[in-house]
Formats: C-alpha cells, structure tokens, sequence
C-alpha cells in the first residue's frame, strides 16, 4: 500500500517537472536525488514496519501455542453435580459347589453356635454376595464408605457405613458408623480380598464370620519407624459375641495393636495382639427346635501374624504369604436351656482355635494356597441343672480343616479359584468338598490393605 | 575445590537450621530429583525400587510408618499408584500430604501426558484416564517437574529458598547441557521401530524419535499371551522391528520369545532410577538408556 502511494507521488513529481522544462539539468538532478531520498526514507520505514508486524504475529502465535498448552495441562472442569458423585465399585461373586454333607446340617461342633451365616454355600450353583460400594471425601475433614451386601436371597444388608477423620492432627483417627472391627488381620478384609472361598474356622466360631460394630473407633499412629499402630473401639456389642441389649452405654468395646515393618527389600510382615469385650445379654441359639439363651460375659483375645515375600519387593511375577490367627475366648455366664420352659444355670467355658495358611504365586495370573484350620473344645462347664446331653451342639469336639486353591486371575480385577476342603466340623463327620469360585470387581480401582 | 569450599561454608552456617523437610517420593525418580533440589534441606524417602512394579505396591505397614511424618509426598500421580497410595493416605492420618494439600505434589501436573485414551473402559486393560503415566522417561519432563517442585519446595520451606535457588540453578544448567549431549549420542536412534513390553517407555521413545511398532502385552497391564505374541510375531513379517524394549524387573519370557523368532535383541532398559547397576542417580539412568539402546544400533 505504502508503495504505491510513493509511486504515485514519483509520479506526481514528474508531472510537476512537466512543466519545467526549462529548468536546469542540475535542479533535475536535485529533484531526482530528492525523490530517491524519499522513497529510501518511505521503503525502510515499511521494511521496519513491516518487521514489527512479523514480530508481533509470531509473538501472538506464541502466546496462542502457550495457551493450547496450558489447556491441555489443565483439562477444563467438567461443570456439572456429577462431577462430585462417590466413587463406586461392585463386586460380583458366584460358586459352585459339590458338598458330600448337606449344608443345612452344619454346625460346629463344640462351640456355641454364632448365629451368622457360617455354612458352606448351597450345594451346585449358587450367588455369592454381591458388593456395592460407594465412598468419596465429604468435605476437607471426613470421608465416607459404605458397602451395601447384596444377599442371593434378595436380602439386603448395610454391611458397613462409616465416616473417617481426614485432618486429626498427632496421627489420629477417627472413625464412626458401622465398620468392621480392626482386630486381628482377616476380619477387617471383604470377604472378596480373602484368599480362601471361606473365612477361617476360628472367625466363624468366634465371630460369627465377620465382627462389625455399630460405634466408634479411635487410632492413633505412633511417629516411629517402624509401624506401629494402636486402636479402640466401642460400641453397642448387638453382634455375636454379642447380642441386642437395649440398654444405654457400652454393650462391647475393643482394643488393639498392631506393628509392621520391612526385612530388607523382599520382606514385610504385620503382627497384633487384639481383644475385644462383650456382653451378651439372652443370646440365642437354636439346637434343634429348641432355642436356648446365653447371658453373661465374653472375652476374646487374637493374636495376628502376616509375613510377605515378593523378590526384589516385585510381587508381579513370584511372591508368598503366609499368614496365622490365634483366637482364645472365655465366657461366663448363664445358660437358660429351652426358653420356653426354662432351666437356667452357670455357663463357663475357655475355648480356643486358630489357622495358618500359606499363598504361593507360582507364576503370573496363578496362584496356589493351603490352609489348617483347628479349633480346642478347651473346658466348658455346665451347671448341674442343665443336662449336656439335651446340647449335642456342645460336645466335646475339636473341629479341623484343611483346604487347598488355585486360583487364576485374569487381571487384577478378576479372579477364578478351585477350592478342595476337607471339613471336620462336625462331630464324627467329615465333609469332602469342592467349589469353584469367581469373584469380579468392576468400578472404581480398590486400593487394598496390607 | 572452591565448590567444596562453598559447600562447607553452606554447611556450617545452616547446621544448626531448622529440621530437614521429609520428602516421601513414590519412584525413585522423584525421590532423586527431590534430592537434587533439596540438598540438604531435605530429608527423602523412595517407598519403591527401580526394580519394583509400582503398579503393583502393597499398602505395607513401612510405607504407611513413613507417610505418618513426611512433610511433602512427590508422586507421579496420574492414577500410578492407584492401587496402593489411597490406602497408605488413608491409614497414615497425616493431613498435611492429603491431595489438594501443599504437601502433595503430583509429577503429572507439570507434563503433557501422551496417549490419553478417548474412552475409558477396563475392557482396554489399565488404561490411565489422563493419559500414559510413565513420564520419567523423557529428560525433558524431569526439567518441567524440576520447575514445578522447585516452586513447591521454596512454597513449603520458604527460610531455605536461597538454597533451593541455588540448587536449581545448578541442576537446570547442568541438566540443559546433558539433555543436549544425550540428543546428539542417540541421533542414531531416530526413526527405528521398536517393540516394547509395556507401555513403559512412550516418553523415550517419543524423545528420541523411536517409532513403536507393537506392544507385547496384549492391552496395557495384562500379562503377554501365546496368541498375541503369534499375532505380533507375524505382524512383524510386514512391518519389521529393530529391538525389543522391557524393564529391568519384567519376566523376560516373552520378549526373548519373540526376540528369538524375529532375530533381534531384547534391550533390557531401566524404567527408573535403581533400576539398573549403572543408573545410581537421574543423569547415570538417562546415560545407562541411552548407552544400552545406542550399542544395539551401530552408528
């Protein structure tokens, strides 16, 4: 543009001269330097301008790429309320099984039984419980679980729905609702995390399979290099153990402690010592159709040992874990024997159980598993009114079993296992079983305990 | 000798200073790196290996011990340590490295991540939603994680900043001129197709041009299998490769599976530092990559 105004004025300039012919050769020669002059003025001002536009073209590319970037750094935020939404997992399970005793029949013998769901599963194809679990931060100082049990039955349980301290000061936690109890090592797993179809004896005869409180957990993590954790709980003690009280204050309370550490880069172990109080108040049981009653009090003490091994702390390719639980309860109290037409009289006994279990993964995706379950009738006492005969179910029997797997995992995610068992529970009894399993988890990534 | 000199100068005038800063790295990388900057301001702690898978971590009672006290966590985040960091977070009850905290740095968050994946589904293995976490890789992406720590470092100890300046300074023109001779070493690399295990090193190989021609697990995370590995093998009839890249700590039957078939060598790489012998700290992880993948392409 500004060019051609520049010949236009060159132009212009010879027009004017027109007239001038006349004039001399050097005014020519002035007017021509003069022009020449202008049009260098005029090209290197637009070569300068034209140098400034360039510059700030690229400047603004510049800062259009830095601007991309930055987006693509901070993807925008999704606006809308479900960004907020839990994080949700559901874990779907299913066996089959081959029993050479009814499951209906099953007891074990020589303990008070639990009340819970201890049995092995039907027999051929059966659901397993189905887990629902949600959970997300509330707000910079609580986060929330809650895992609903979905029962092949149609039957729906809240199995755990708590709230958890996010910003104690001093290693502090804080938990309330209803949870799992932190005694011991299985008991606090889902049963989808354990490494057997079932839990251990011992859990079935001491805690009805899975103890959880309705109530309230403190914590406290010591600063300390090696782990070291410490724990109570309280609460309405309404589960086995324990039983429906209805009275005010503390129905059970629990306490534990756990440490852990590392061995080098290919060792790690946990260890507890736990104890959990209850008081039990008219807690039933059936024998029969007769429906009997314990009230008194029950004290259990677990002792936990975990030890893992991954070479090099690499657990994708080989690892093994061996893990043991000791149980010891006593109870005292009163036996009422047939509530409808009841005899009631002292109730003492001192029990105990426990299991050992190793894990090997043999290969990627496979694994095999043993584990020894045995339970000591240890003493139990009945008062003279109650004739033990009228209570098979408290025969002196020491229960044992023992079980092998393989599993397969297609991913982590997924997980095939074949469980052989042989089941002594019942007194002169033994069930031959076999089951196959498969327990899936689809959502949310669980991050699982030690 | 004048830097020793300095040193001890530094030294005994910030002895007696307040205490160190617990840094609590999930990789060594960044355990490295943090050591890098913080000097002596800092105490650090790598809760994995080089030779570890730290997908596959453990929530164990030593990692929890350690988040307990540390003061600043600096993980790759990006969903990496999904597996375990949650639950290290949630048992460790210690507010200041909660996500959102100052205490809690995430690598990612300074880098472009490559291959984001369009949908997410479990069906496409363990894909990350924000793209391939695996960032270490890339020289590259250490210097912008070095800026954005930096910043976190004097943000979280501001009574050391004069140290932390000095320190990066010193890391960033020293890094700049590495990063630099590394390039011209590997000029040779540019353009050669490569098979790799997992996607592991998309940033290295992104880096120095390499081209990735097929990947031995079948979707990223799950293990290699014999029909895949068929697949793959026949694949590479029509559209060759020149190595085999796996980890250090990777099983090594599969790519010696195909290596063996397709005659050509299986580069063992270290993913991080540790991960090697030779590669003890950031700059000898990223001369031990290049040295192991330059000697299988000769010049």
């Amino acid at each position: 543009m500004l060019r051609y105004t520049l010949s236009a004025c060159a132009f212009a300039a010879a027009l004017h001269a027109q007239p001038l012919r006349a004039a001399s050769n050097q005014d020519l020669d002035n007017i021509r330097t003069e022009i020449r002059n202008m049009r260098d003025a005029y090209e290197s001002r637009i070569t300068a301008l034209e140098k400034r536009l360039a510059e700030t073209e690229s400047k603004a590319q510049s800062v259009e790429t830095r601007a991309t970037e930055a987006q693509i750094l901070s993807p925008p935020t999704v606006a809308s309320a479900s960004g907020f939404n839990p994080a949700m997992s559901l874990i779907l399970s299913g066996t089959y099984a081959n029993l050479q005793r009814d499951p209906d029949t099953y007891q074990i013998t020589g303990f008070i039984p639990s009340g819970g769901e201890v049995g092995p599963p039907k027999r051929s194809f059966s659901l397993a419980e189905s887990e629902l679990v949600m959970s997300a931060n509330i707000d910079p100082y609580w986060r929330g679980d809650f895992t609903l049990a979905l029962d092949p039955d149609n039957a729906v349980a809240v199995e755990e729905a708590a709230i958890q301290s996010l910003a104690l000061p001093k290693g502090l936690t804080l938990k309330a609702g209803r949870f799992f109890s932190g005694i011991g090592y299985t008991n606090e797993q889902h049963a989808h995390a354990w490494d057997f179809v079932d839990a251990p004896l011992a859990q079935k005869a001491f805690l009805g399979k899975q103890y959880s409180h309705d109530g309230v957990q403190l914590k406290w993590l010591a600063p300390t290099e090696t782990f070291l954790e410490l724990g109570v709980e309280v609460g309405r003690g309404h589960r086995f153990p324990g039983s429906e009280r209805n009275q005010n204050g503390l129905g059970s309370y629990a306490a534990f402690a756990h440490a852990g550490g590392d061995v080098g880069a290919s060792h790690s172990w946990r260890g507890g010592l736990s104890f959990l109080h209850n008081r039990p108040q008219a807690r039933e049981f059936k024998e029969g159709e007769i429906t009997n009653s314990f009230s008194g009090r029950s004290g259990l003490w677990l002792a936990d040992f975990v030890w893992k091994w991954a070479p090099e702390g690499n657990a994708r390719q080989t690892n093994f874990k061996f893990q043991t639980e000791y149980y010891r309860r006593s109870e005292r109290g009163e036996l009422t024997y047939n509530t409808s037409a009841p005899v009631t009289d002292i109730y003492r006994s001192q029990q105990s159980g426990g299991y050992a279990q190793a894990v090997y993964q043999f290969q990627p995706r496979w694994r095999v598993g043993a584990r020894y379950d045995r339970l000591e009738h240890g003493s139990l006492n009945l008062g003279s009114a109650i004739n033990p005969a009228n209570l098979p179910v408290l025969a002196a029997h020491n229960p044992a079993r023992s079980t092998l797997m393989l599993d397969y995992s297609s991913s982590e995610f997924s997980r095939w296992r074949l469980q052989i068992a042989r089941d002594v529970s019942r007194l002169g009894q033994t069930d031959n079983q076999l089951m196959l399993q498969y327990v899936m988890s689809l959502g949310a990534h669980g991050a699982h305990k030690f | 000798m004048r830097n020793y000199l300095f040193g001890l100068l530094v030294f005994f005038m910030h002895a007696p200073a307040q205490a160190a800063l617990n840094v609590f790295a999930c990789e060594p990388e960044w355990a490295a790196l943090a050591q890098e900057l913080g000097g002596e301001q800092v105490r650090v702690y790598s809760a994995t290996t080089g030779m570890q898978d730290v997908h596959h971590i453990e929530a164990r009672p030593s990692l929890i011990a350690k988040a307990r006290s540390a003061d600043l966590l600096v993980c790759t985040g990006g969903e990496l340590e999904t597996g375990w960091l949650p639950q290290v977070l949630r048992q460790a009850a210690n507010p200041k490295i909660l996500p959102g905290r100052p205490g809690y740095f995430e690598a990612v968050s300074a880098v472009v991540r490559l291959e984001a994946p369009k949908q997410l589904d479990r069906a496409d293995g363990d894909v990350h939603a924000g793209g391939n976490p695996h960032i270490q890789t890339d020289p590259r992406n250490i210097k912008r994680v070095a800026d954005a720590l930096f910043m976190r470092l004097n943000q979280l100890d501001p009574s050391a900043a004069p140290q932390y300046e000095a320190r990066y300074k010193a890391f960033t023109e020293r890094w700049q001129k590495a990063i630099a001779k590394w390039e011209t070493q590997a000029v040779r690399l540019k353009g050669v197709p490569v098979i790799v295990h997992h996607k592991h090193f998309s940033y290295l190989i992104q880096w120095l041009g390499m081209r990735e021609v097929g990947m031995l697990e079948p979707k990223p995370g799950l293990e290699p299998t014999p029909a895949h590995l068929s697949a793959l093998l026949e694949g590479l009839k029509r559209q060759p490769a020149k190595l085999v890249l796996r980890t250090t700590f990777q099983d090594d039957h599969a790519a010696h599976w195909l290596a063996e078939r397709a005659k050509i060598p299986v580069v063992p790489l270290p993913a991080t530092v540790g991960g090697s012998e030779q590669a003890r700290d950031l700059t000898s992880f990223f001369d031990d990559l290049i040295r192991r993948l330059t000697s299988e392409i000769p010049g």
